[in-house]
């Protein structure tokens, strides 16, 4: 039997290593990954108390988490594109016609 | 010799390599690849714990559509990085240290929080995982499930206009 706080501890190291790779990365693409590393820390932490609880709840939303990631993965990786072919980059430090 | 929790411990480890080193590539096919190691350690964590529907889910949505999606468009965006982290030193050292921070703030709050009461184990149903998670699907959670596939079609919609070349 796997103790919680060892299924804790891990979502929570995977959550912090996506936070890393979000801030310091240059490249898009890698920033979007690491999106997805966080949302599967997410979906551990789910699993995890839905085992504790003994209720089915956590699995269902962990569906509902992985199809939202896979519907957010299409639509950021388009953007990707569409930046890509604007600004022939997908450096993150270069995008910044939003700065003041 | 509790070989579950070696397992455990087995896929744990594999999980947080493939994540720092998806991390820290210069090339971004490697860390697609490390990306997928996570995936598949992550879908070995959720079989132990019980959720057999979610481990294929895992598989084929992350490890089959997510990551072949992102390598099509590594392909289509094939540039080489000369420096990797944004920023510089300073930039990498506060970020690492903002996120042992925040670490430190949730391992806290975990620690402090009441002992986890007695693992209730999952009865595995009568009829097996995937049975009991396509009832409570289809019965409980019907508006979530219906909403989600009209998010995915316009997730579809939206990625298709984007991605069009100017006409």
């Amino acid at each position: 039997m796997i103790p919680q706080s060892h299924l804790l501890v891990l979502s929570l190291v995977l959550l912090t290593i996506g936070v890393v790779g979000v801030l310091v990365r240059r490249n898009v693409i890698i920033i979007l990954m690491s999106i997805e590393l966080i949302l599967n820390a997410a979906n551990l932490n789910f699993v995890a108390f839905s085992r504790q609880w003994g209720d089915l709840t956590g699995q269902i939303w962990g569906v509902f988490n992985i199809t939202i990631a896979a519907a957010e993965v299409a639509v950021g990786l388009a953007i990707v594109i569409a930046l890509f072919r604007n600004r022939e980059t997908v450096n993150v430090d270069e995008m910044n016609l939003m700065k003041w | 010799m509790n070989w579950g929790l070696m397992v455990f411990y087995f896929f744990a480890a594999l999980a947080t390599v493939g994540g720092v080193m998806m991390i820290t590539r210069r090339n971004a096919v490697h860390s697609a690849v490390y990306l997928v190691l996570t995936f598949v350690a992550i879908a070995g964590i959720y079989v132990q714990l019980g959720a057999e529907f979610l481990f294929a889910v895992q598989v084929l949505v992350y490890a089959g559509g997510i990551l072949v999606l992102f390598l099509f468009v590594i392909m289509l965006v094939n540039l080489e990085e000369p420096r990797r982290f944004s920023g510089g030193r300073m930039r990498l050292a506060a970020s690492g240290i903002m996120t042992l921070v925040l670490f430190g703030i949730l391992a806290s709050s975990f620690a402090r929080s009441a002992p986890a009461r007695a693992v209730a184990a999952i009865a595995p149903a009568a009829e097996g995982n995937l049975q009991a998670v396509g009832a409570s699907l289809y019965v409980d959670y019907v508006l979530p499930f219906e909403l989600v596939s009209v998010l995915l079609l316009v997730a579809m919609i939206g990625a298709i206009v984007l991605g069009r070349p100017r006409a």
